[in-house]
């Protein structure tokens, strides 16, 4: 890698089409990282607040306790499918800047 | 226990992994070789290494053991190791490898130079491996009196704590990945092996297994182990679990053995693909904690989970304890052996004994030790790096010395936390320190991921700030555990065993105070450079 200007940083920072990627990652990033700890934490608040709901069999045997447990790791992975998808547009973008930045070194040198 | 089938087992895993440090030696003769692999080990081994890095012999065989005895609270125990690794792919993985080279301090000190950050990083680094690298070899001690109680304790420590050096010193990163890899593999057949046995003695039915869990017999009723509440119970138990949740949850993130790995891969989108392969992995692994928990309790039986005595050994015992003589003469009757204590611990092992005779029961024991060992290699490397890296090269040698003095720092440091920590646990191994790796948890969520998400997100994030946040993480981590009832009982100041839900708030209150006193305008210029770096891999290293 060729080095980079301290200036050049912040004009690049400042680049719509950076602004854009970080926009995009931050508007999925944020509110899942909410989403997925609030549900996780609400498995111990509502097996410790309302144990009786939460003992009632609703699959067989199954109790809502156990399936909500369970759910945990469907969330889980269906969180990571997600994010493992959109990153394929993060990674075209973050590319795009790569390939832009270094042409323009090199034109900067010849 | 079967000792000479697990030792073989043992013996042959041992053989194996040595093989690898020798063939990784030749590789190991630069900085970027030793701590990192050269950055040439691929996503999907990255991702096994991180399994075997993780998943530790407390959680095979203690929680499993929980769901044995406790059903569904136990699981509860489970959730958190996956969900964890959300926090992990999102915030931290992908910008760590694009900003770092080595070390987490390494990111910090990027747009917060200074010596006083990153000695703070390097000190809250060094404690949280400290902790659990004693948890882990203590826990050898616990394990070899379960397992193995023909051998001595302190020698199983010693024997642990001289390979997890072997591996280091002459494979460093690249042997200690292998280690965690092949741990990784047979963790998982275990597990998952167990599992299928367990589904197959129920012919396949999950409903009759789900049926068997729900009416355990013992005692003078059925126990319903699908229920919440066998455990833990109302409030104080919620809480307990919320506060050990959040530590698990965003503490993973600030585990520096397990961002370490993520220099050992060659970009951002290797990182990214790593954590995905270990997501699946680890949640593979801990969905089985529930068939091996509820196997047990339903195939071998809560009274009959604990260390068992036969024959002369078993009518000793009754004589001595005349008090459960009709309990245990009528388990000699009808078993040919007696049970005088249950331990939780051994319902995996037992449970393999029961599906699969003494071999699979030997397996599953040597496959806790190696998890052990694949957990303290990777401690050990991390404590080496953070000690030459950030202590001896960037703060004693202001970044200058060769190659060769680089990798001697960085060997003598193995050697030294190796030793350091032989010892500490051989003189700490009489004592309960579970509670440690929840401290080290506490400590990582409290005073790394706070440090982490601000340098990464906020501009006018100074540096007295960073200092700030981790000093008063680290303090009031260890304050409040000293004042809880792990340490003073029902005397306890405080009233939850982990410190997080407090400790948490106090790391990021801490950051945003310092930060906010002394502005920073060095490290706000900064900002625009880590940005773009983080998000594009501009300028990452290769």
């Amino acid at each position: 890698m060729h080095h980079i200007k301290t200036s050049r940083w912040s004009s690049l920072a400042a680049e719509p089409e950076f602004r854009a990627l970080v926009r995009s990652r931050r508007r999925f990033v944020t509110p899942a990282t909410f989403f997925f700890i609030a549900y996780y934490l609400a498995l111990p608040i509502t097996v410790g607040f309302w144990p009786a709901v939460m003992s009632r069999p609703v699959a067989g045997p199954l109790t809502l306790a156990y399936c909500f447990a369970l759910s945990q790791f469907a969330m889980a992975w269906i969180l990571l499918a997600v994010y493992l998808r959109r990153s394929r547009k993060y990674d075209l973008q973050a590319a795009r800047i790569r390939k832009h930045e270094t042409r323009e070194l090199y034109d900067a040198q010849s | 226990m079967r000792t000479q089938e697990t030792l073989v087992m043992f013996a042959i895993f041992v053989g194996i992994t040595l093989i690898v440090t020798y063939w990784a030696s030749g590789q190991s003769t630069t900085r970027r070789g030793f701590y990192a692999a050269n950055r040439r080990i691929g996503g999907l081994q990255n991702g096994w290494a991180i399994a075997g890095e993780y998943i530790s012999a407390a959680s095979f065989l203690g929680i499993t053991g929980l769901i044995a005895f406790y059903g569904f609270d136990g699981f509860m125990y489970s959730v958190g190791w996956l969900v964890a690794y959300l926090t992990v792919l999102f915030l931290v993985a992908e910008p760590l490898r694009n900003t770092g080279k080595y070390t987490l301090a390494d990111l910090v000190s990027f747009r917060l130079r200074g010596r006083g950050v990153r000695a703070t990083a390097a000190l809250s680094t060094l404690a949280i491996t400290l902790f659990f690298l004693i948890a882990q070899l203590v826990g050898v001690s616990a394990l070899v009196n379960l397992l193995l109680p023909r051998l001595g304790s302190i020698a199983a420590i010693v024997v642990v704590g001289v390979l997890m050096l072997i591996y280091v010193l002459f494979g460093g990163m690249l042997a200690t990945t292998w280690v965690q890899i092949i741990t990784a593999a047979l963790l998982l057949a275990a597990a998952v092996g167990l599992s299928l046995l367990v589904v197959a003695h129920y012919h396949f039915s999950l409903g009759n297994l789900l049926g068997a869990a729900s009416t355990v017999p013992g005692g003078s009723h059925a126990t319903n182990l699908l229920q919440p509440g066998l455990l833990f119970h109302g409030a104080p138990g919620a809480w307990n679990l919320v506060s050990l949740g959040l530590a698990l949850v965003l503490g993973t993130a600030g585990l520096p053995h397990i961002l370490m790995r993520f220099f050992t891969v060659s970009s951002a989108q290797a990182a990214r693909t790593s954590v995905a392969w270990a997501m699946v992995l680890i949640g593979v692994f801990y969905l089985s904690t529930s068939f091996i928990g509820l196997g047990a309790a339903t195939i071998v039986g809560k009274d009959r989970i604990g260390p068992r005595m036969y024959a002369g050994q078993a009518i000793a015992y009754i004589a001595h304890h005349p008090e459960q003589q009709d309990r245990l003469n009528d388990q000699l009757a009808q078993y040919a052996y007696i049970v005088p204590q249950s331990d939780s611990n051994l319902a995996a092992p037992l449970l393999g004994a029961a599906l699969g005779g003494s071999l699979l029961t030997a397996f599953v024991a040597a496959v806790a030790f190696a998890t052990i060992l694949a957990v303290v290699a990777g401690l050990t490397i991390t404590a080496s790096s953070t000690f030459a890296h950030d202590i001896w090269f960037s703060l004693v040698r202001n970044g200058s010395g060769d190659e060769s003095e680089h990798l001697f720092v960085a060997r003598a440091a193995a050697f030294a936390v190796g030793v350091v920590a032989i010892v500490l646990s051989i003189s700490l191994r009489d004592f309960n320190i579970a509670f440690l790796v929840g401290l080290a948890f506490a400590v990582a969520a409290s005073a790394n991921v706070p440090i982490i998400l601000l340098a990464l997100s906020w501009r006018r994030f100074s540096r007295s700030g960073a200092m700030a946040g981790m000093l008063s993480g680290l303090v009031a981590s260890l304050a409040l555990i000293a004042a809880s009832p792990v340490f003073l009982g029902s005397r306890a100041i405080f009233p939850l065993e982990n410190p997080g839900i407090v400790s948490i708030p106090i790391g990021f209150i801490g950051a945003i105070l310092g930060t906010l006193l002394w502005r920073d305008r060095e490290s706000e210029q900064m900002f625009d450079q880590l940005q773009v770096r983080a998000n594009t891999g501009l300028g990452a290293e290769v």
